[in-house]
C-alpha cells in the first residue's frame, strides 16, 4: 500500500477535509505520545509476530471467504461472505482489541478503558484484557446496560468493571464522553482502547490498520477462488466504520474495486429516527474528529436511532467522510425492516444467522445490480447470537 | 481585550467566575452576570452549553443539559448579551466547545463577540495549530483574546509556545482532571504552579478547575494572578437560582 495514498491520513491525521485531533489540552500529551509511537510499534517485527500469532491461534484467522451459493443464485451473481462472524467473541471487533492491547503493553500502560454501545467492543476489550492480565474499565450508557444484559454479564465474567454513563442520553456517545473524561483524569497509567475508526488522530488510522487484515485476506482468498486477483465489489456496514475500513483498506487505491458502505437508516433517512450520518451530511466535530455527524441547527449532537445498537452512532469515521467526499466509496443506507428481511433471508438460504449490523450490508443486495460473472464480497462483521431477543420479538419465533 | 489587559495590569488576586448561560432558567444569563459584577467578581466566563462537554465534571454537565433543555443556544446568548455593555464594565469571556461555534460560523461568531463587547474566548477543543493557521488573524483583528489551557502534563516547550500566541491570559488547569470543586490543593500541584512561574512567561495566568472555596482560592492566588471558580458557583445557582444576595455573599466569602 503506497504511503502517499490520497485516501489515507496525512501527518496531521487529515483525510481531505476530515479528521484531525480536536481535543482539549488535557488530552494533548497522551494523543501526541500515541501519535509518535503507534506506527513504529505496529510496524515492528516484535509486534507483528505477536499480533499475527494471536490473530491465528486466538482469534481463529484467517476467517473464511465463503461463496454463498444459494444467495448467489438468487441475485444472479457471485456473493462471497467474509466470515468475521466466526472470529472469537463473534465479530471483527477482536482484531482491533488484540492489536491495541499489544500497543498498550508496549507503551507500559497498566489500565485499559473503553466505551461500548451494544457491548460487542466492550466484550472484545474485556477479552483482550483478561488475556493480558490488564485492568479493564468499560463505560456503557445506562440505557444500553439495561438493553444488553448478556454482554454486561460477559464483561463482568471476564473481569472487567462496567461503569454506567449516566449523562446526556445515556448511550454510546455518552459512554465515549465518560471514557474521555476518565482518560483526562488518568493520563499516565491509562490506555484508551477505542472501538472504531473514530476519535482523534491517530485512532482512526490505528484502528483501520488493525482491521486491515480483513482486506489483506480477501485479496489473497479471492485470487485463490476466482480467476481475478480482486473482487468487483466490497460491501460492508458502517457504524463508526471499522469493519468497512478494514474491508476497504488494501483496495483503496485499486479503483477497479467498487467500495460500498451501508449505513443504518432506522425508520428511514428523513424520519428523524435514523443513524444514516452520511445521508444527512452535516459537518462538525465529534469526539475529537472533524467529520459528518448528526446535529441540531445549534450544533448540539443529536441521538441516532437504529434497531442495531452497533450502528447507533451519531458520527462516522473521518476516512469514510473523505471516501464519500471523493466519490471513492458509494454510500447506501438500509432501514430496520430491510436489515431484518436480509437477516432472515441469509439465515434461511445459507444457514447463517448474521448480526443485525451485518444484515444492513446484506440488504445492499436488493439495492444494486450485478453482472453474472462479478465477484461481490460482503463482510459479515458478526454473528447474530447477541440479537436473538430482537429477532424473536420481530419474527415471533 | 483592553479590559482584560487593564484588569491584569491593575489587580492581583483576580476572582474569575464561570457559569453556564441559560441556567438555571433561560433568562438568568444577564441577571447572573449583573449580580456577579455587583458582588465583586473581577472577570466572568460565560459557558455556552454543549451536548457533549467532555472536559466537564457532573455539575457543569448537568447545568449544560438543563440550559439546553431551556432552549439555550449561541444565537440566543448573543441576543441576551446584545446590550450588556450598557451595564457591565468587567471583562467577559465566552467558554465552550468547538462544534457549536463551528456550526455557528467562526467568523460570524468572532464578529458578534466584537460587536457586543466580549473580551475573550476559551474553546478547549480547538487545536492550537488549527487556531494559528486559520483563526489567529481573525481573533487579533477583532481584538478578541483566545485563551489556551495548560495542564500539569504540558511540556515547558509547549507552554512557551502557547504563551507566545496568547493575547489575554493563560488558563492553568490545576490538575489532571475534569471540572469540579476539590477540597484542597496538593503539594504536587504547587510544584507545577512553581514550574510554570519559573518559565518567565509574558502572559498572566489564572488557575482553574477544583477551585471553589476561600482556601483553594487563596492558595491559587499565591501562585498566579488569580483563580477561576466554576462548579462551586454553578452548584450555588442550581440551589438558589439567580439570587442576587446569595451570589454576592458567595463572592464575598471567596474573596475575603
Ligand atoms: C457485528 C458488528 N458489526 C458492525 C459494528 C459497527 O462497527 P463498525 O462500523 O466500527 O464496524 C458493530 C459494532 O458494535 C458490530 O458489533
Amino acid at each position: 500500500m503506497s504511503k502517499q495514498s490520497k485516501y489515507q491520513a496525512d501527518e496531521k491525521g487529515m483525510y481531505g477535509r476530515f479528521g484531525g485531533a480536536y481535543i482539549p489540552e488535557m488530552l494533548y500529551p497522551n494523543i501526541e505520545n500515541l501519535k509518535k509511537v503507534y506506527k513504529e510499534i505496529i510496524d515492528s517485527p516484535a509486534f507483528q509476530q505477536e499480533y499475527k500469532a494471536l490473530l491465528k491461534d486466538y482469534v481463529g484467522r484467517p476467517s473464511p471467504l465463503y461463496l454463498a451459493k444459494r444467495l448467489s443464485d438468487k441475485y444472479q451473481t457471485n456473493v462471497y461472505l467474509k466470515r468475521e462472524d466466526l472470529n472469537h467473541t463473534g465479530a471483527h471487533k477482536i482484531n482491533n482489541t488484540v492489536g491495541q492491547i499489544l500497543i498498550a503493553k508496549h507503551m507500559g500502560k497498566q489500565r485499559i478503558i473503553a466505551e461500548t454501545g451494544a457491548g460487542q467492543h466492550g466484550v472484545a476489550t474485556a477479552t483482550a484484557c483478561a488475556l493480558m492480565g490488564l485492568q479493564c474499565v468499560v463505560y456503557m450508557g445506562e440505557v444500553d446496560i439495561k438493553r444488553q444484559a448478556p454482554n454486561v454479564a460477559r464483561m463482568k465474567m471476564l473481569g472487567a468493571e462496567v461503569k454506567a454513563a449516566t449523562s446526556g442520553s445515556k448511550t454510546l456517545k455518552d459512554a465515549t464522553n465518560e471514557a474521555l473524561r476518565d482518560w483526562i483524569c488518568n493520563p499516565e497509567d491509562t490506555f484508551y482502547l477505542i472501538g472504531s475508526v473514530v476519535g482523534p488522530h491517530p485512532y482512526p488510522d490505528m484502528v483501520a490498520r488493525l482491521q486491515a487484515v480483513i482486506s489483506e485476506e480477501i485479496k489473497l482468498q479471492i485470487s485463490e477462488k476466482t480467476s481475478k486477483d480482486y473482487p468487483d465489489y466490497v460491501i460492508a456496514c458502517v457504524g463508526g466504520g471499522s469493519n468497512a475500513a478494514g474491508s476497504f483498506y488494501h483496495f483503496l487505491d485499486d479503483e477497479k474495486v467498487k467500495l460500498v458502505a451501508v449505513e443504518a437508516s432506522g425508520m428511514g433517512v428523513d424520519s428523524g429516527e435514523t443513524a444514516a450520518t452520511i445521508a444527512l451530511g452535516d459537518m462538525g466535530i465529534i469526539h475529537g474528529s472533524k467529520t459528518f455527524l448528526m446535529q441540531s441547527e445549534d450544533g448540539q449532537i443529536t441521538e441516532p436511532y437504529s434497531i442495531s445498537a452497533g450502528l447507533d452512532y451519531p458520527g462516522i469515521g473521518p476516512q469514510h467522510a473523505h471516501l464519500f467526499d471523493t466519490g471513492r466509496a458509494q454510500f447506501l443506507s438500509a432501514t430496520d425492516k430491510e436489515a431484518l428481511d436480509a437477516a432472515l433471508q441469509l439465515t434461511q438460504l445459507e444457514g447463517i444467522i448474521p448480526a443485525l449490523e451485518s444484515a444492513h450490508a446484506l440488504a445492499a443486495l436488493n439495492k444494486m445490480q450485478f453482472q453474472k460473472d462479478e465477484a461481490v464480497v460482503i463482510t459479515l462483521s458478526g454473528r447474530g447470537d447477541k440479537d436473538m431477543a430482537t429477532y424473536m420479538e420481530r419474527f415471533g419465533f | 481585550m483592553n479590559r482584560l489587559k487593564k484588569l491584569f495590569e491593575s489587580q492581583e488576586n483576580i476572582c474569575s467566575v464561570y457559569y453556564t448561560a441559560g441556567y438555571p432558567t433561560v433568562n438568568d444569563t444577564m441577571p447572573v452576570l449583573e449580580a456577579l459584577q455587583e458582588g465583586g467578581a473581577d472577570l466572568v466566563e460565560i459557558g455556552m452549553p454543549f451536548s457533549d462537554p467532555l472536559a466537564d465534571g457532573p455539575t457543569i454537565q448537568a447545568s449544560s443539559e438543563q440550559a439546553l433543555d431551556n432552549g439555550m443556544s449561541i444565537q440566543l446568548l448573543f441576543e441576551q448579551l446584545e446590550t450588556m455593555r450598557e451595564s457591565i464594565t468587567i471583562p467577559v469571556v465566552l467558554m465552550g466547545y468547538f462544534n457549536p461555534v463551528f456550526k455557528f460560523g467562526v467568523e460570524k461568531f468572532i464578529g458578534k463577540c466584537q460587536e457586543i463587547g466580549v473580551d475573550g474566548v476559551i474553546i478547549p477543543d480547538l487545536p492550537f495549530d488549527e487556531y494559528r493557521e486559520l483563526y489567529e488573524n481573525l481573533f487579533n483583528e477583532a481584538g478578541i483574546a483566545n485563551i489556551f489551557l495548560i495542564t500539569p502534563q504540558t511540556s515547558d516547550e509547549r507552554i512557551r509556545l502557547i504563551d507566545a500566541h496568547s493575547t489575554g491570559f493563560i488558563y492553568v488547569v490545576s490538575s489532571a482532571s475534569v471540572t469540579g470543586a476539590k477540597q484542597n490543593v496538593q503539594q504536587n500541584q504547587i510544584d507545577y504552579f512553581n514550574r510554570v512561574n519559573s518559565l518567565g512567561l509574558q502572559r498572566p495566568r489564572l488557575i482553574g478547575f477544583g477551585i471553589g472555596n476561600r482556601d483553594t482560592f487563596a492558595t491559587a492566588c499565591q501562585h498566579a494572578a488569580g483563580a477561576i471558580i466554576g462548579s462551586a458557583f454553578v452548584k450555588l445557582l442550581g440551589e438558589h437560582g439567580a439570587d442576587k444576595q446569595q451570589i454576592k455573599a458567595f463572592i464575598n466569602t471567596i474573596k475575603n
